[in-house]
């Protein structure tokens, strides 16, 4: 199964890059935006294939590793991989 | 004294900290490959500035979960004081040896600047020889560097009189401008509960030598002395 998983700061937190891409594409569009936030997008092959085990293995995984309690929050899908299109 | 100045794949403050320690301060020093077991058991584990893993992630977070953690945890057990300073300020954090996190600077760039510290408690293996009534003059030099907790968290830290460092003006002040990176309450460093493990953005040891423009940093990273029966 794979897990396709968007970590991102959590409301309220700064979001400087964020922040840099709002200026310069209400520029260049030159009418307002709102909050822009910029987070990552990670896929992981989990080898395994029991939606149960699946859930709870990304969820150790994201809470140890690809995102900080502190400042940001998670959220992630699992397939089987046959998903790609639906991302275009 | 024996110090471990610990390297990952990526440390780049590593030669500056051992320098500082085994050159100026006279400490026994070992630099340790993160992978490499400790060989034997040292009063100070530091680990340096860098950018560990290449910033990959978050800055310092692959770090925290390298086998040198179990080491450090280990080594915390058993009472030793650890000192993490820029990166290896934000891997204890990582590592949640230390509480809150290290979130870009507020103006989205690198920071490379000369920036002043008041030192907020003198109750620490950092500060406990360092000049309580002036402002220490560091340097700065990170792209994550604004601290940030939780409001509990900075009020518990408050209480239990865990806050090292403040960036103030020159004269010490608090200024809004003083703080670069938009640390929340301009917090520059922080102490763990049991007050052995410190984190600091700024680096002590740029700042240990009179070629180097300032030796505040000095004062701090021998203030362990005290706490080490026959240090030297």
């Amino acid at each position: 199964m794979i897990a396709r998983i968007t970590v991102k700061l959590k409301k309220g937190i700064l979001d400087p890059e964020g922040a840099a891409i709002s200026t310069v594409v209400s520029d260049l569009l030159g009418r307002e935006l709102g909050d822009v936030r910029v987070g990552k997008y990670i896929e992981i092959d989990l080898l395994e294939s029991d939606e149960a085990k699946a859930r709870e293995l990304i969820e150790r995984i994201c809470e140890r590793t690809l995102a900080n309690p502190v400042t940001e929050e998670y959220r992630y899908r699992i397939d089987m991989g046959e998903d790609e299109s639906a991302l275009k | 004294m024996r110090v471990a100045v610990v390297v990952f794949p990526g440390s780049n403050c590593d030669h500056d900290l051992y320098h500082a320690y085994k050159h100026l301060l006279g400490y026994q020093t070992d630099l340790i490959w993160h992978h490499d077991r400790l060989e034997k058991s040292y009063d100070l584990i530091a680990l340096p500035g860098g950018f560990s893993y290449g910033d990959y992630l978050r800055a310092g977070a692959l770090a925290a979960l390298s086998p040198f953690a179990r080491a450090l945890k280990s080594h915390i057990t058993r009472g030793g004081y650890v000192l993490g300073i820029c990166n290896g300020f934000q891997i204890l954090t990582e590592m949640k040896v230390l509480p809150g996190a290290l979130t870009p600077n507020r103006s989205g760039r690198f920071i490379c600047s000369r920036v002043y510290l008041k030192v907020e408690t003198n109750r620490s293996f950092l500060t406990r020889s360092a000049p309580f009534d002036r402002a220490l003059k560091l340097e700065l030099a990170s792209a994550s560097g604004a601290y940030h907790a939780d409001e509990d968290t900075i009020h518990r830290l408050e209480d239990e009189d865990r806050i090292l460092f403040r960036y103030s003006d020159k004269d010490g002040r608090p200024t809004e401008s003083a703080n670069l990176n938009g640390s929340l309450g301009a917090i520059a460093g922080v102490l763990s509960a049991d007050r052995r493990v410190a984190g600091m953005m700024p680096h002590p040891e740029r700042a240990s030598e009179a070629a180097l423009g300032s030796t505040d940093g000095r004062a701090l990273l021998s203030s362990v002395e005290a706490f080490i029966p026959g240090a030297l």
